[in-house]
């Protein structure tokens, strides 16, 4: 009972030139769109990697990230003593007493930026094992030694195996670059957690870690710290931390964007709706004449719609296409949270792709319901009469 | 019941078009009868209002007083959907300029009003090809309305004006944009529906040798029909 699609992708094809500049102005908006979710996805993965599911974050409470958590070396034996934490092949517990601290490191690009630097117990390695050292080796404990990420080795100046990094009471020494894949550890230095305190003179742990004997225990474990008084601490699943620590990032990335492509979009709208404004100035007759043939009102009104976001496909899978190549990069950001740098990928998740491409189907959509209604209601008679 | 012998009757119809605030009358008070497998051609000067007639007979303008029956239905109580379904399946085009769809093909273009149907892919096909048949461009039906001449687009706008068998054909100035050879050719299709197919074709025209082909010519002056 339609008029049948063709029509409506044939007239775009007959006149391409408009449209692909039309839909060049979509894509650009597209692309913009797309690289900033990109970006929050791209953070949210990798904080979201850092954690593991058998691992337990304990915090103080009400703290909302490392940096400002601070957990006293008798609550920290306490916790240690809890039952249902792993035990290694050696009898151990596998759980890390860790100090977070933020130290300025000048960076390549110019300017200098916070990075994290943490006081790791024997067991950090063996919590996080997608942390690998891939050059030197690692820091022995009861020495200034650390090992660097290797994100921050590509980004931060003199972050090389053997040279030195000062602060105002210590000299570390660099003895191994570890690599992390895609995960915030890439961003962090490592080193023996007495060292850190001392160093840094911080009396206090920032966080306690350990692995689930079992990984569902989560409640019992989490009730165990959590209802103790002594301890005001809290604890959460090293997943869940992550995410939670991305959240507000994502989010302001996420707003940014948004507010910054509709912007953007007024112009692309406005751009598919002259188009599709002259197409239905220049095709008077032609409309006149199928809607002597029967073709309803209604009809007309949707063949030019569907005409508009035919448009807005080509732009969206243009602009989507283009932002893919986004991935390739790696970029680093301070994250609120954290304070810290850290660097991450752009990301194209399924998510991204849909939510781009339905923001290219609405702005077709919006730019063509002014002309697709205009076609609907013109006279018959005086559109025949066109020539 | 058996069918009337009249397929269209018009009674007492008027109208007027307003410029400013000037009334403009185009037709005034006309009845007349066009009988079943009627071909008819309206002549007149140029201004008298035969395009206008022919427009309220096919459903695409509207009388301000009297009424108009195609096959005894009053087209004049329609509303404007239940109008359009009318001319798709009770009405022929066939314009002055073709008015084919450019992007689409000859096929596609008899096609269209197929559409409309409930008609499947297949009968479709089928409905269109024996249209082209009739018009002699079967082997151009890939051709896109650009690649063929002015007579060839005007025969395919035939088929498409016949392909949904419709009650009424309607013609204005079918020959006006046509050298003399492929006028006779399109006025000899059009002798041939009316004989063949028994079609009804009302025509306007302003070219006597068009006239000439029909069995019954109406003049049209100042919105009256002359005896
Ligand atoms: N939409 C309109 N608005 C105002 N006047 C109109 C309109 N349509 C037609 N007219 C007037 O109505 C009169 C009759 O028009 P119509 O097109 O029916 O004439 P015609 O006999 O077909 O003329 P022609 O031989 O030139 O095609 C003309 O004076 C014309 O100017
Ligand atoms: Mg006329």
């Amino acid at each position: 009972m339609a008029v049948p699609l063709s029509y409506s992708f044939r007239s775009l094809w007959a006149r391409r030139l408009t449209t692909f500049l039309t839909a060049s102005g979509m894509a650009l908006v597209v692309f913009v769109f797309a690289t900033v979710l990109m970006l929050a996805a791209g953070l949210q993965k990798t904080l979201v990697q850092t954690g593991s599911y058998r691992n337990v974050i304990v915090l103080r409470q009400g703290a909302t990230s490392e940096v400002d958590s601070g957990i006293e070396r008798g609550k920290a034996a306490v916790v240690e003593t809890l039952p249902g934490i792993a035990v290694d092949q050696s009898g151990e517990t596998v759980l890390a007493k860790e100090v977070v601290v933020l130290i300025t490191l000048p960076k390549k690009a110019g300017g200098t930026s916070n990075v994290i630097i943490r006081g790791i117990g024997k067991r950090s390695f063996a919590l996080r094992p997608q942390v690998k050292l891939i050059q030197g080796r690692m820091p022995r404990f009861g020495t200034p030694e650390v090992a660097v990420g290797s994100s921050l080795v590509k980004r931060f100046k003199g972050l090389t195996l053997g040279s030195t990094i000062s602060d105002s009471v210590r000299n570390w020494r660099i003895v191994g670059i570890m690599d992390a894949g895609n995960t915030a550890f890439s961003s962090e230095i490592w080193g023996d957690a007495e060292q850190v305190m001392q160093g840094f003179r911080r009396p206090v742990y920032s966080v306690v870690i350990f692995r689930m004997r079992d990984s569902a225990a989560l409640d019992a474990m989490k009730s165990l710290i959590e209802d103790d008084p002594r301890l005001t601490l809290q604890a959460k699943r090293e997943t869940a931390f992550y995410l939670d620590q991305s959240e507000m990032m994502a989010k302001f990335l996420t707003i940014l964007g948004i507010s910054l492509t509709i912007i953007f979009s007024l112009g692309a709208v406005i751009g598919a709706m002259i188009t599709m404004h002259s197409a239905v100035a220049n095709r008077v007759r032609e409309i006149g004449t199928l809607r002597a043939l029967g073709f309803q009102r209604r009809g007309i009104l949707m063949s030019f719609l569907a005409e508009s976001v035919f448009l807005g496909l080509i732009g969206g899978c243009m602009g989507i296409f283009f932002a893919s190549f986004m991935q390739l990069i790696t970029i680093s950001t301070v994250n609120f949270q954290s304070l810290a740098e850290l660097a991450f990928k752009f990301t194209l998740t399924p998510s991204v792709f849909f939510k781009s491409l339905a923001f290219a189907l609405i702005m077709g959509l919006i730019g063509g319901v002014l002309p697709a209604f205009r076609a609907s209601r013109l006279n018959i008679v005086d559109s025949l009469r066109t020539s | 019941m058996e069918s009337p012998s009249n397929i269209v009757e018009i009674r007492r119809v008027s109208k007027c078009y307003h410029r400013g605030d000037l009334v403009v009358p185009v037709l005034t008070d006309i009845t007349f009868d066009i009988a079943r497998g009627e071909f008819l051609a309206i002549m007149g000067p140029s201004g008298s209002g035969k395009s206008t007639l022919l427009n309220l007979m096919a459903g695409i303008d509207r009388l301000d007083t009297g009424s108009i029956l195609v096959d005894d239905t009053d087209i004049t109580t329609l509303s404007e959907t239940e109008l359009a379904s009318w001319r798709s399946s009770s009405v022929g085009f066939i314009f002055q300029f073709y008015n084919l769809i450019p992007v689409l093909t000859a096929f596609e273009n008899v096609e269209l009003p197929l559409h409309l149907t409930g008609l499947s892919k297949k009968e479709r096909r089928e409905h269109v090809e024996a249209a082209l048949r009739m018009v002699s461009l079967t082997e151009r039906m890939d051709h896109s309305p650009s690649q063929l001449s002015g007579g060839e687009q005007q025969r395919v706008a035939i088929a498409r004006a016949i392909v949904t068998d419709p009650l009424i054909l309607v013609a204005d100035e079918p020959t006006g944009d046509l050298d003399r050879k492929s006028a006779a050719d399109v006025l000899d299709l059009m002798e041939r529906l009316n004989r063949e197919l028994n079609k009804t074709i009302i025509m306007v025209t302003h070219d006597p040798h068009a006239a000439g082909r029909a069995h019954l010519i109406r003049h049209l002056e100042k919105g009256e029909f002359i005896p």
